[in-house]
């Protein structure tokens, strides 16, 4: 199956420097596919290369060596540009065009008709909460509502392959929640979404892979589980009405428990207890189950973890 | 190239220029010029006439100027610095379909504008005409409202579209303000490039002379374009020399567009 994206040792190089420019790597050797129907988070921190990856796919800029290519043709293919969307880090439109005549002049641009235009143009800005805003000019929108447009915006030509740079940026908790719901639709309609962010919680909910990438390198990519370190770790159980001498025998076997509220604990197991046994036999001191949970290795974790490696193997290089 | 694109978004930036609160200010001053021209011509003794026709000429001239550059330059300089060209240029459009569009949608505002302006200039020219005893009219060279004077309006508008052509080209690659200051500076040089082509009568046979004439070829003639003199004395304007100037004003106007498509093609959007 051809990848919806494909990526060959993407390398960018920018000039820095006024008097005597010096070559800065803002990308190096980039290599990664995503297949259709994924949702792949490209995460890393600020400054890690991930809105010059979005912007060597979308043509902004150009690459000093490798190649990309999207839905088995190159990145600069106008063909290609009919069948994808793209949302920009903190999108910013014309101040003094409504957000339905900024819909309608995009849409014009896929080469639909003029009642195309403005049927896309009205569904998306209803479904992206701005229905009522629409003939409000774009300089009088909060940044959220920008945001919102952003997205309208990407989605004007039933997008195969969607680019999200930082979707969530700019938006309320509310707002957040909509955009999510959204990344959902799409996924189950079979849309491919590339989405870069550095706020893990959205890409551990949504991402089917991610790909983590620091100081302008892959660091590492993968599924949650797949990835080193992402396993089960231990387990959490919940009880109550747990009686004091089980809790002083507990902590001589050294089983941590957190008090939590009324009356109920929390017992942290190693990944090797067996979590039945301990259930079965808290449950014959009198207490009660409430939960358990396997604890993971966090997105969050893994991402620190990766980052400090690659910025060690970066420091070691030079 | 396709047509169809380059209306598009020749027609969206005439929507947001056409909005710009600059262009009101701009256009209404203007206005206002052109109005207060007729009190100014009250104040002289039988130029009148000849006030009104220069002043409203003059006042096209400049305010059309400012807008051709401080537009021109605003509404491309901004989509890079706002980066509202990343969205647009993901869709299904060419670099150059996007320059040649801006360029289609500047010359556009700048012809509606100039369009108000004279039609406005037309009313106080025939206000005057029609509130002047025929005793006074007489005396003048030629009607108030002289049709003939459309020939400097339709040249001005010539050269204001080399105006747009340049300010497009400096901001495909200067910051705003240096693209504003490359304009102006060529604007004003060019309304002296003549004199450089005479300039070997001072520095005699040295190779500054060679530059001057370099530079006489190099530099738009600004100067061309300005009959004002001609048209409020009552003198015909040639179809040969309109022809000409409008010639010279399309190719120099396309070679900097070429080379705005050329730059921007190749430009990395940081």
């Amino acid at each position: 199956m051809t990848p919806a994206i494909d990526v060959e040792d993407l390398t960018k190089d920018y000039k820095v420097g006024f008097w005597r420019p010096r070559p800065y790597r803002a990308l190096d050797r980039l290599t990664l596919q995503v297949q259709p129907g994924e949702v792949f988070g490209f995460l890393g921190p600020n400054g890690a290369g991930k809105t010059t990856t979005l912007k060597l796919l979308m043509q902004l800029v150009f690459p000093t060596a490798g190649r990309a290519s999207i839905l088995g043709r190159p990145v600069g293919d106008l063909g290609v540009r009919q069948r994808i969307g793209y949302l920009p880090e903190n999108p910013y439109f014309y101040d003094n065009l409504t957000a339905e005549e900024l819909l309608e002049y995009f849409a014009s641009l896929f080469g639909y008709s003029r009642s195309d235009c403005q049927a896309r143009a009205s569904r998306l800005l209803d479904e992206v909460g701005l229905g009522a805003e629409r003939r409000m000019q774009l300089r009088k929108y909060s940044k959220g509502m920008v945001q919102r447009v952003g997205i309208a915006q990407s989605l004007l030509n039933d997008p195969e392959v969607l680019f999200l740079d930082e979707p969530m940026s700019g938006l309320d908790p509310l707002g957040r929640r909509d955009i999510r719901e959204l990344i959902l639709r799409l996924r189950e309609r079979g849309t491919t979404i590339f989405f870069s962010s550095h706020i893990l919680s959205d890409a551990e909910t949504l991402c089917s892979r991610v790909a983590i990438v620091a100081g302008g390198r892959l660091a590492t990519v993968g599924t949650l589980r797949d990835m080193s370190g992402f396993e089960v770790r231990g387990w959490e159980v919940v009880m109550t009405g747990v009686a004091s001498t089980v809790l002083a025998t507990l902590a001589s076997r050294g089983v941590k428990a957190t008090t939590v509220a009324d009356g109920r604990y929390t017992f942290d197991l190693p990944k090797d207890a067996s979590a039945e046994a301990f259930v079965a036999e808290m449950h014959a001191g009198g207490a009660r189950l409430v939960s358990v949970a396997p604890v993971h290795t966090t997105l969050e974790e893994i991402f620190v973890q990766q980052v400090h490696k690659a910025g060690s193997a970066r420091e070691g290089a030079l | 190239m396709s047509p169809k694109s380059l209306g598009r978004i020749a027609l969206a930036v005439f929507r947001e220029s056409v909005r710009e609160r600059v262009l009101y200010n701009l256009v209404g001053f203007a206005l206002l010029v052109i109005g207060a021209s007729y009190l100014i011509g009250q104040m002289t003794a039988g130029q009148d006439v000849k006030i009104i026709k220069d002043l409203g000429l003059s006042a096209m001239a400049i305010f059309g100027l400012f807008i051709a550059i401080f537009i021109g330059i605003g509404l491309v300089s901004k989509e890079i610095e706002r980066r509202s060209i990343y969205s647009l240029l993901a869709k299904p459009v060419r670099r150059s379909e996007l320059v040649v569009g801006k360029f289609l949608g500047l010359a556009l505002t700048v012809a509606i504008n100039l369009a108000v302006m004279t039609v406005v200039w037309y009313g106080v020219l025939a206000y005057m005409s029609w509130s002047e005893i025929d005793l006074v009219k007489k005396g003048w060279e030629a009607p108030a409202a002289d049709p003939r004077l459309l020939v400097a309006v339709y040249l001005l508008f010539v050269q204001l579209v080399l105006v747009i052509a340049l300010a497009l080209f400096f901001s495909t690659f200067a910051e705003p303000l240096w693209a504003t200051v490359f304009t102006f500076g060529l604007y004003v040089a060019g309304h002296f490039s003549a004199d450089l082509k005479h300039f070997d009568v001072i520095v005699g046979d040295s190779p500054v002379r060679y530059v001057t004439t370099g530079l006489y070829y190099l530099l738009p003639n600004m100067a061309t374009f300005d009959v004002k003199n001609a048209v409020v004395h009552a003198q015909l304007v040639p179809y040969g020399y309109v022809l000409t100037a409008t010639a010279y004003g399309a190719f120099y106007s396309l070679a900097l567009v070429a080379a705005a498509v050329l730059i921007f093609s190749k430009k990395d959007f940081k």
